[in-house]
């Protein structure tokens, strides 16, 4: 079977000015299916630089990055994003809710991408937010909304177009321990019950723990752990 | 694709009373540069409003060839008798048209009024002056009926006021409408009581014709160029006015439009970081919505629809702001062919502000535009490090 995410020889470049920063300096990393996968490494490793790319954000310098068996580096902008509107949900540190919108078309947003009828997205919103266990405040804007709650709407966002992949991104980064033990034991149960691989990026080994498998990054390398294809 | 820029404008749009303040600046600016423009373009078409209401089409003036104005020229009674017994020629009256000098009312500077000496005929081939306080003139007496802009602007010519002209003192016996036109910034009086005052013996300036048919007046032109007793032409009453009015509306329209230029290219600018601004402050909201698999071009034109929004209700309000403070305000100005005052109406028309409000779109767009395009070409993870 092939492998969830595959990454090659991945590598990305910045240029600052004169100055080319090398972010990520080759990686090559296989998730499996199901998998439920934390990568940890200081600040500035490229934590986040790795997940954009897996996540269909950003292509990179060289290599080449296969989700699913697609290789997302042969893809042009427009392809990159009708793909990421099926196949990925994105969770951030500081959520992105749009505050205008209340929870429950917030967590709309993705569908409006797809040809469902609106009774029909109303209706996959309202079961994302269950799962979440959010449907009694699915009139809430985000600002009538605590942090956990936020991230959690965040989070039925990401599933309500029934991703096979979750990458998150310090989801509970911005959380007191116990709202983030809620949202880690929620990914637990995406992971379990419904089967998503998830990556998370994660500074706090709690959190890290909550996974299957732990991997480590720095300056660009990953440097030990389990899961790892080299 | 269609959900897609539905949704986010509506976003927007919702988003837009939080942003009350920096969105006003658009509103206000454009408000502005409508207003100004509307408002200085009005006066051109109010000033050819005067000057052209005041043609009919069957009606010609007899004037010296190559004057093109009522000044100038001279002729006889016996000219006169002569042009009346033309073919094609209805009514006809001989008119002396000179200037008084009058002080304007609440200053003690005085301007030129026109001063029109007519025959009986005139009233009945401009039967759009009407008096419509005291009564008419009386043949062979010293009295005048005075347009009743001309008495609103000018001091002592009441009804009842004498007024001191040349060595004559003239009885003010009434005040007379002409529709709006040109004739209500006028006095008349009767011809040979103007000859007399201004020593012209038995001579009118012009003569004014009514024809059978607007046709006749190329007819009656060709005749009088013909004959060798004169040096007339007759001019029919649109072309006169029509030229009259050209050389100053054009005055006020090009100045008008230079004003709205610069003040546009200010309120694009004003524009411009307004919308830089809102596009900056989300940052984060366009890359989200980008990183979700929304596409660049809802976004464009959905911030290009918000920018469009602020300028039309600055279009409309400063449309709405000339037309009540200025439609149907009278203002006067100086006719140059004439050098007497003549007052005009500021005529916002519905083309004026279908031009304001195209104005206001115009800026809008452009006011959209490059920030619509700077806020999709930022990388998506590069927006979404909120830097
Ligand atoms: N758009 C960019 N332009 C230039 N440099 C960038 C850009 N994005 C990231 N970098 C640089 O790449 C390096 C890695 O960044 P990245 O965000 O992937 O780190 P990280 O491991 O997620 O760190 P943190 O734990 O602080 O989130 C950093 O040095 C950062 O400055
Ligand atoms: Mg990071």
């Amino acid at each position: 079977m092939v492998a969830a995410v595959a990454c090659e020889k991945v590598e990305k470049q910045y240029t600052k000015g004169k100055e080319i920063v090398e972010v990520l300096a080759g990686i090559d990393l296989s998730i499996e299916h199901g998998e439920f996968l934390a990568l940890m490494g200081p600040s500035g490793s490229g934590k986040t630089t790795l997940l954009n790319l897996i996540g269909g954000l950003d292509q990179p310098s060289a290599g080449s990055i296969f989700v699913s068996g697609k290789n997302l580096t042969e893809m042009k902008a427009k392809a990159l994003a009708k793909w990421r509107s099926e196949n990925v949900g994105f969770v951030f540190q500081f959520y992105n809710l749009l505050p205008v919108l209340t929870a429950q078309r917030n967590v709309e947003l993705p569908l409006l991408l797809t040809n469902l009828s609106r009774k029909q997205r109303q209706k996959n919103a309202a079961t994302a937010l269950e799962i979440v266990g959010l449907q009694d405040r699915a009139k809430h804007k985000p600002s009538e909304l605590s942090g956990g709650q936020q991230q959690r709407v965040a989070i039925a966002r990401a599933i309500v177009a029934d991703p096979s992949l979750l990458v998150c991104d310090e989801p509970t980064g911005d959380l007191d321990r116990e709202t983030a033990d809620q949202i880690l034991g929620l990914l637990q149960t995406l992971n379990k019950d419904h089967g998503k691989t998830i990556i998370m990026v994660t500074h706090d080994p709690r959190a890290a723990d909550r996974a299957e498998h732990i991997l480590y990054m720095d300056k660009g390398k990953l440097v030990s752990g389990s899961g790892v294809a080299v | 694709m269609l959900n897609q820029i539905r949704a986010i404008t509506l976003m927007n749009l919702f988003n837009l009373p939080s942003r009350a303040g920096s969105s006003s600046v658009i509103v206000v600016g454009i408000a502005g540069v409508v207003a100004v423009l509307v408002g200085l373009l009005s006066m051109g078409a109010g000033f050819s409003a005067a000057l052209e209401s005041t043609a009919k089409a069957d009606r010609a003036i007899i004037m010296r060839d190559g004057t093109t104005s009522e000044l100038n020229g001279a002729m006889s009674a016996g000219d006169r008798a002569t042009v009346r017994a033309m073919e094609g020629v209805e009514l006809g009256s001989g008119e002396l048209y000179v200037v008084a000098a009058i002080v304007k009312k609440g200053t003690d500077i005085s301007s030129n009024v026109v001063v029109r000496g007519v025959e009986a005929e005139s009233f009945d081939i401009r039967p759009e002056v009407k008096v419509v306080v005291g009564r008419r003139f009386e043949t062979g007496r010293a009295e005048i009926l005075v347009g009743v802009k001309a008495a609103a602007q000018f001091a002592g010519l009441e009804v009842g006021a004498s007024l001191p002209v040349r060595d004559q003192i003239w009885q003010v016996v009434g005040h007379f409408e002409a529709n709006g036109t040109a004739y209500e910034s006028e006095i008349w009086a009767d011809l040979a009581n103007v000859q007399s005052a201004y020593r012209r013996g038995g001579t009118s300036s012009t003569m004014r014709v009514k024809m059978r048919s607007p046709e006749a007046i190329a007819a009656l032109n060709l005749r009088l160029k013909d004959d060798p007793r004169f040096d007339l032409i007759a001019r029919s009453e649109v072309e006169h006015y029509a030229s009259q009015a050209k050389q100053r509306a054009d005055l006020i329209n090009n100045f008008g439009m230079v004003v709205g230029v610069i003040m546009a290219i200010g309120a694009v600018f004003a524009a411009l970081n307004t919308m830089y601004c809102a596009v900056g402050a989300r940052t984060v909201e366009i890359a989200t919505l980008r990183a979700l698999g929304f596409g660049g071009l809802p976004v464009v034109v959905s911030v290009m629809i918000e920018a469009i929004v602020l300028a039309f209700i600055g279009g409309v309000l400063g449309g709405l702001l000339v037309w009540l403070a200025f439609d149907g305000y009278t203002a006067s100005t100086l006719n140059n062919a004439s050098f007497s005052q003549v007052a005009f109406d500021f005529a916002v028309t519905p083309e004026l502000l279908k031009l304001g409000l195209t104005w206001a779109l115009t800026l809008g767009l452009i006011g959209g535009l490059f920030p619509a395009i700077r806020a999709v070409r930022i990388p998506i993870t590069t927006a979404l490090r909120g830097e």
